[in-house]
């Protein structure tokens, strides 16, 4: 067994952090508070290499391992949990399902460039009814000739507004149920193709969260990811990688709230000593700093096993579980150390706290990640 | 043109550096080592060489233990070509000059048309080496380059070093040695793509005796380090407003010798 980072995986590391650290860091609090998309960042960010890790330089992205890609999105997220989850979808659930079941004519058109950061990419699978319950698709597809043509509404969608294209998940054959979803590349300027809102949120509010509603937009055959019938399949194996790069993110963001409060224990001040030598300041902090070692470990073992090309969707699950309440519970801890500051916008440790919520609830809520560990151990007969 | 950049793995500028129990070296358990920042300027500076002029070759160099490999990867990563490793422990007490006669050693067998190294090394801070390797090869040299303009045949190379309150150029005729200061560029993040193509590309172990050098001994060497005082505490002066002041001026004067 060996906890070392490759050289690649260190250099990688370093990168990222230099870049969160000197580009990201001056914007986070300003991006936050106007709900700005860092479109100059993310650019950046994709001219790096960090928009399209796992994808093959031949299809412009950078040719690097899960375990790179999760130490990356830790250093990103450390700072900021917006730039976090543009990252994580663009890489997890965009150009990773295009990467593995598209044919060579999809991947240059729809994968080259978001996966170079030229263009964002977006993961369409939840509708207003369909969240947890996310078989219950109800947005249509039916054939006509060489289209299908589209009608539904998706809601929920991350970089939605930003991305130009989206990776949509229809209803080909009702009767068929899960086994009827299908999986659709459609570009954001194909008529039909609308979005009519964008969401107000409590954290990550400077990436967009999109509403789409598609009246009659017709997609060619040709761009149907997968065979018909395929898309929750691609949809839960998507799911499965995306667990890593969420879990990695709210390991950031509990790693950036715990630096804030392990510094504010060092300088403030109460009864006349430095609050972290209170007993109970320094059990919140030893808590934090086991709890996010553990989270590592979970992510780091997701992400091998997932670069070894073995099992993963159990220790995935369990990562993005522990990860994400973790980092609700750090967060929140942190807060609590530098009580009253903490609740000042000024102090920055809020802003973790915001951001860290969604974690427990996006791709796959942290009920989903416990129901899908327990089948698993209990081997399905439960 | 061949651009050879010889750099210096050092520990990072945040470290917290301890004295080791030797009294003559520094702890190194849980140091990150990182390339002198001024390194990474020359680096830089190489890169946008090549670039501007279409072709060339830039190669980085360092004398240093095994993990100094570490940083040639970081300057491979950022676009170097190849990379030189003089990694012998017959210079593991290497003195500044020690390391300028084996950087000379490599400079005559690789030819290049320009060496550049950052100003100093911002752990020991000697600041000896280019001028050192330049007296050594008999090249001239130039330090704390801000801005520098190769002609286009490669002959001479128009270097403005910063002086108190402006710029001073000359025409520095090549090859030569220049050494970068801070503003002569924005070094770039190395690319993911950058980074894994790094480890293809090659890094030579060089020897002492591949450099026909003996196991000379240094000139210079450290017989005490010791850790600067603790910083004394401020001082709140007391009192009402005009009392304090004068307090104050008097204290700048007599005390602090400041005014």
């Amino acid at each position: 067994m060996n906890f070392d980072l490759s050289d690649e995986q260190r250099m990688i590391r370093e990168v990222a952090r230099d870049f969160a650290e000197r580009e990201v860091r001056p914007i986070a609090q300003e991006i936050d508070r106007d709900a700005r998309f860092p479109h100059e960042t993310i650019k950046r960010m994709g001219e790096l290499g960090l928009m399209g890790i796992l994808v093959p330089e031949r299809w412009g992205g950078a040719g690097g391992d899960t375990l790179s890609y999760a130490v990356a999105m830790e250093e990103i997220a450390r700072v900021c949990g917006s730039h976090a989850v543009v990252m994580s979808v663009n890489n997890s659930l965009f150009c990773d399902p295009i990467h593995k079941y598209g044919t060579d004519a999809q991947r240059g058109r729809f994968l080259r460039p978001v996966a170079s950061g030229h263009e964002i990419g977006c993961f369409a699978l939840t509708e207003p009814q369909a969240g947890s319950d996310a078989t219950n698709q109800h947005t249509l597809a039916v054939r006509d000739g060489g289209h299908y043509v589209v009608n539904g509404r998706k809601v929920f969608i991350t970089s939605g507004r930003e991305a130009s294209a989206a990776l949509v998940f229809v209803q080909t054959d009702q009767a068929k149920g899960s086994h009827g979803i299908s999986a659709l590349l459609v570009e954001k300027s194909r008529p039909g193709f609308l979005v009519p809102k964008t969401e107000e949120k409590l954290g990550i509010r400077a990436s967009d969260t999109a509403e789409f509603v598609f009246e009659d937009c017709r997609v060619p055959v040709e761009h149907r990811l997968g065979e018909e019938g395929q898309g929750f399949k691609i949809a839960m194996a998507s799911l499965d990688g995306g667990r890593i790069g969420i879990a990695a993110q709210a390991l950031g963001l509990a790693v950036g709230a715990y630096e804030r409060a392990l510094a504010y224990a060092r300088e403030r001040k109460s009864f006349g000593v430095p609050i972290g030598q209170h007993q109970m300041v320094q059990w919140m902090l030893a808590d934090m700093a086991t709890a996010i070692e553990g989270a590592r470990l979970l992510i780091w073992q997701a992400a091998s096993l997932k670069d070894a090309h073995r099992p993963f969707s159990l220790q995935s699950a369990m990562a993005k579980l522990f990860a994400a309440e973790m980092a609700m519970k750090v967060t929140t801890d942190a807060v609590q150390i530098h009580g009253g500051y903490g609740f000042i916008k000024e102090y920055e440790v809020e802003r973790f706290f915001r951001d860290a919520k969604i974690t427990q609830i996006y791709e796959g809520t942290s009920q989903i990640q416990k129901l899908v560990i327990a089948r698993s151990v209990l081997g399905g007969k439960a | 043109m061949k651009i050879l950049v010889a750099i210096k793995q050092v520990p990072d500028t945040a470290t917290q550096v301890k004295i080791a129990g030797d009294g003559r070296s520094i702890e190194t358990a849980g140091i990150t080592w990182i390339v002198s920042p001024y390194d990474e300027f020359a680096v830089e500076e190489a890169l946008r060489i090549k670039e501007k002029r279409g072709q060339g070759e830039v190669v980085a160099v360092t004398l240093g233990p095994e993990r100094a490999k570490e940083a040639l990867r970081s300057c491979l990563a950022m676009g170097a070509d190849r990379a030189i490793h003089v990694n012998d422990p017959a210079f593991n007490d290497a003195d500044t000059l020690t390391t300028a006669r084996a950087l000379a050693a490599v400079v005559k067998q690789e030819q290049p048309g320009l060496v550049l190294v950052g100003r100093q090394a911002i752990d020991d801070d000697m600041g000896a080496v280019g001028g050192q390797l330049a007296e050594v090869l008999g090249w001239p040299c130039a330090y704390w380059i801000m801005e520098e303009t190769i002609d286009a045949d490669g002959q001479t190379v128009k270097a403005a070093r910063q002086v108190e309150g402006g710029l001073e150029v000359f025409d520095v005729p090549l090859p030569a040695v220049l050494a970068a200061q801070k503003g002569l560029n924005e070094p770039r993040y190395p690319t993911l793509k950058g980074i894994m193509g790094a480890k293809k590309k090659e890094i030579k172990d060089v020897k002492a005796g591949d450099l026909g050098l003996g196991a000379d001994a240094p000139q210079l060497s450290i017989t005490k380090l010791e850790a600067l005082p603790p910083r004394p505490p401020g001082r709140i002066i007391d009192g009402d407003i005009a009392t304090a002041v004068k307090e104050l001026v008097r204290s700048l004067r007599e005390d602090a010798k400041a005014i």
